[in-house]
């Protein structure tokens, strides 16, 4: 399983702070978003590939090629505003 | 020595400068930078402020971003404490503290800590305005402050 972690906004609009996803044909990050945007509503209009979304892969910055393997943790967020 | 902190408790940024300066003679020079709560953004009145953050990444995001900073200039330490939770105006945010021997580095090293926690580290700002709550936008201003230590590293 991946561990899915939402932020921020994220975490907001989708109503989900984290979930628990089949590995399966996810091989990296981009697998992973697009799966979300084929789920529709919220989440095709957050993760449209014009949105700017950050992610993390086991706590660490990763983008979009970063691979993925079971017991992953992954995390999308918006841009960060700290400071 | 470096150190980072994220706390849900007020900041003391006096306490910070002490903490990090604390029987190290090699010290001559610290520079500290303190993020402050205002009371407009964006042409609003703001109320309050939430901070979120990602427990275990942010922490980790920091230490990396001091570490780089030790790398690039010679300092004697460096401190960054981050407030989380809720805040009013007026109240710290952020206090970034470098230690070096000599100004120029501790000055470099502050300047680059923040700027590099402004687009890294994972915290994300609400604020309460007369409008209600609404996120706060990252600026593109925030992405350049950052992109101009990535071309000095190239330069090197």
């Amino acid at each position: 399983m991946i561990e899915v972690r939402f932020f921020a906004r994220f975490r907001e609009e989708l109503g989900a702070d984290t979930e628990q996803l089949e590995a399966g044909h996810v091989n990296c990050v981009e697998d992973l978003l697009t799966d979300l945007r084929a789920r529709g509503g919220t989440w095709s209009r957050l993760f449209a590939e014009d949105q700017r979304v950050m992610a993390a892969v086991n706590q660490e910055v990763a983008d979009q090629s970063t691979p993925l393997k079971d017991g992953d943790e992954v995390a999308f967020f918006p841009p960060v505003t700290g400071g | 020595m470096n150190y980072v902190h994220v706390q849900s408790e007020p900041l003391d940024p006096h306490r910070e400068v002490d903490q990090l300066r604390a029987d190290n003679p090699m010290i001559g020079a610290v520079v500290s930078f303190i993020g402050l709560m205002r009371d407009m953004n964006e042409g609003d009145k703001v109320d309050r402020l939430f901070l979120e953050h990602y427990p275990g990444m942010t922490e980790k995001a920091l230490l990396k971003i001091v570490e780089e900073a030790s790398r690039r200039w010679d300092l004697q330490g460096c401190r960054v404490v981050h407030r989380v939770g809720e805040m009013r105006p007026t109240d710290p945010i952020v206090v970034v503290v470098v230690a070096s021997s000599h100004r120029k580095e501790a000055f470099l090293g502050c300047e680059f800590v923040i700027d590099y926690l402004k687009t890294q580290a994972p915290f994300w700002k609400k604020e309460l305005t007369e409008g209600g709550e609404r996120w706060v936008d990252a600026r593109i201003s925030d992405d350049e402050a950052e992109e101009k230590w990535r071309s000095a590293s190239s330069d090197d």
